[in-house]
């Protein structure tokens, strides 16, 4: 692999890893909280049609963009309901919401514009451009560190920048901020948060929006700014290697960043050598597709270190009377 | 009890009866769904002319789940719809378990292949796609500046091989030097639908150097011919004419003339003949789509050496290698 060649696939990793980012971060502030999320994909799906949709109506990328949050968020408060307010199953309320958002964009894409579960084709200001980066022209000659810096770093939307900012951020609210604290705690403990007269149930809710808001601009960044349009199922299944790489981070939040890198650079590896040949073996395109899945698993067993979740996750938190 | 059972079936003999007279076509679409743009579009758009054409009416159904095809079949073939046409090569063992059980019932499957002996009231329409895909794999080497044209295909099954053979085929006998970068999509049924993993597959074979792109992908390729117009270069659609939904990139489409094998089958109605029908070039079931959007970019050269290896195929002059036969394909590796 040449130097030009590796830059080439590390740029599709940034590309193919940034939606998996936000899922997995959306996946993380929930989970962090007590609550499992199986429904990052449904949200993202919704978000990717509604963000279409209405960037094909208005002409604006930036409405799209928030359409496509606020439809998640709709998305994340019936979970919050379904799993906060009345205690129910968590998974099922996830599938749920997968289903739903499955055949209702379809559905409402239909009946909006008559091109059978597609929205019109976006292009113009109803898109998310390429940012280009100062200095990216000028420094490009500079050797190595000129086309990383050109070719690499800048030339993405401003999703891109976004989900990579997300990790810091994320890092910093859950482990330096009161909110972080609590937040954590209640995942582990939530009978003490409500000792120390914290409520639960708004913590719990919190979390999840903020997931469903992560997980807007996930399906946004697919619909509006990779793609010019949306397709049925166009999420295809990222929802769940995002949570694949959730358990592969182990819930934290630069951990999350590398395991959604190391998955975006195993597909785009995949994609750009059909079957990779080592010399001594071949590996075919097939394999890349499932090691994340395969490496989850792994990592499950307790090969590599032990991914512990947090404590009450996946428990409606009942006050003690 | 038993008073309220004859009735029953009075009635359901009835209703039965009812549709039987009636005797409608009905289509089933496969999973890439009936608006794809592409090849169950086709299909779609064959009924609707012959329902125009002859005010009949049809009844369709869009798949959601494999395990949703026999229940399909079995349902329109209680319902007395004659004949049941079907769309996708995943239709063939269905029809199989479901034909015998509806003898005076026609079954036709577009894709597909039924053995005839054994199943007289299926008809097995099949595609010569290598011989079209042979016809855009010129036009593809003839549009390349850098020599290097791509191919991305949906799930990786023979069928799609088969375009791609065909399809390198054709770049070769224009330009022997050229290379064709091939790559397939996934290898489950999602990737009929992932547009994103489409688009990424087309900017890694731009990065390759390809500057003319085949997509044989049902909604996966919508993603590879909008990526191909943002990147600035050519691409080719499939099934249906696509030339027109990113006009002055897509160079031209490979035609699968799936709507004319759905309105013959439908116009023949009960009287269909059964067994297995070939749509080749000779009888115009595959092409080459030239219209108003893609005229100004085909030459008359290029169109003139492409009609001139049509009717070379067509005379059995040139023979295109079909990957089914063999599971092997002369000038692509997989």
């Amino acid at each position: 692999m040449d130097f030009p060649t590796l830059l080439q696939v590390l740029d599709s990793t940034v590309r193919l890893a940034t939606p998996l980012l936000l899922a997995c971060l959306a996946g993380l502030f929930s989970e962090r909280a007590g609550i499992f999320d199986i429904g990052l994909e449904g949200k993202m799906l919704a978000s990717a049609f509604f963000s279409a949709a209405i960037a094909a109506m208005t002409g604006s990328v930036w409405l799209g963009l928030l359409a496509g949050i606020a439809a998640s968020l709709v998305l994340a408060g019936i979970h919050g309901l379904a799993s906060i307010t009345f205690r129910g199953n968590q998974l099922i309320s996830g599938v749920a919401i997968n289903f739903l958002a499955s055949g209702l964009t379809v559905l409402i894409a239909q009946d909006w514009f008559r091109q059978g579960g597609r929205t019109p084709a976006l292009s113009g200001g109803a898109r998310f451009g390429n940012i280009t980066l100062p200095f990216s022209g000028p420094l490009a000659d500079v050797p190595i560190l000129g086309p990383i810096y050109a070719q690499l770093v800048s030339g993405h939307s401003i999703l891109v920048y976004v989900a990579f900012l997300a990790v810091p951020v994320t890092w910093w609210i859950l482990f330096r901020t009161r909110f972080g604290l609590r937040l954590r705690a209640v995942g582990e403990n939530p009978a003490a948060v409500d000792t120390a007269g914290i409520s639960v149930v708004r913590l719990r809710f919190t979390a999840v929006f903020i997931c469903g808001l992560l997980c807007g601009i996930a399906g946004a960044y697919l619909a509006i700014a990779l793609q010019g349009g949306f397709a049925r199922e166009m999420s295809a299944g990222r929802g769940y290697i995002a949570l694949a790489a959730l358990i592969f981070a182990k819930w934290r939040p630069w951990y999350a960043m590398g395991a959604c890198l190391l998955f975006g650079f195993l597909q785009a590896v995949g994609i750009r050598y059909q079957n990779l040949d080592l010399g001594l073996i071949t590996i075919p395109v097939q394999v890349m597709d499932a090691l994340p899945y395969i490496l989850t698993v792994v990592i499950l067993a307790g090969f590599v270190g032990r991914a512990i979740p947090p404590r009450a996750g996946g428990e409606p938190y009942v006050k003690e009377r | 009890m038993t008073v309220m059972k004859s009735i029953l079936g009075a009635a359901a003999t009835l209703a039965l009866a009812a549709g039987a007279a009636l005797a409608e076509p009905a289509l089933i679409y496969d999973l890439g769904g009936k608006f794809d743009k592409s090849f169950n579009e086709a299909a779609f758009n064959g009924a609707s002319r012959w329902a125009e054409e002859t005010g009949g009416s049809f009844r369709d159904i869009e798949l959601s789940s494999e395990a949703q095809r026999e229940q399909a079949l079995r349902r329109f073939a209680e319902q007395g719809f004659n004949p049941i046409v079907t769309t996708g090569f995943s239709m063939a063992g269905p029809i199989e378990t479901v034909a015998p059980d509806y003898p005076d019932i026609k079954f036709v499957t577009i894709d597909g292949y039924v053995d005839p002996e054994k199943h007289p009231n299926v008809l097995s329409v099949l595609f010569s796609e290598h011989e079209g895909s042979y016809l855009v794999g010129m036009a593809a080497a003839m549009a390349s500046k850098s020599g290097t044209v791509g191919f991305v295909g949906g799930m990786d099954i023979p069928l799609i091989r088969k375009f791609a053979c065909g399809y390198a085929q054709g770049v070769k006998a224009v330009n022997p030097d050229a290379k064709v970068i091939a790559n397939m999509t996934g290898s489950d049924p999602s990737a009929w639908n992932d547009p994103v993993k489409g688009g990424e597959i087309t900017k890694a074979q731009i990065g390759q150097g390809a500057d003319v792109v085949f997509a044989a992908a049902g909604g996966t390729g919508l993603g590879v011919l909008q990526t191909a117009a943002d990147e600035g270069i050519y691409s080719i659609g499939v099934d249906s004419n696509q030339n027109y939904l990113h006009p002055g990139s897509v160079l031209t489409s490979m035609l699968k003339r799936v709507d004319n094998a759905v309105y013959d089958a439908m116009t023949a109605g009960e009287g269909l003949e059964t067994g297995v029908a070939v749509k080749d070039l000779s009888n115009r079931g595959v092409g080459i789509a030239l219209d108003g959007y893609n005229e100004k970019l085909m030459s008359f050269e290029a169109l003139a050496s492409i009609y001139d290896a049509a009717a070379k195929i067509e005379a059995g002059e040139i023979e295109v290698h079909d990957y089914s036969a063999d599971d092997s394909c002369p000038d692509l590796q997989f």
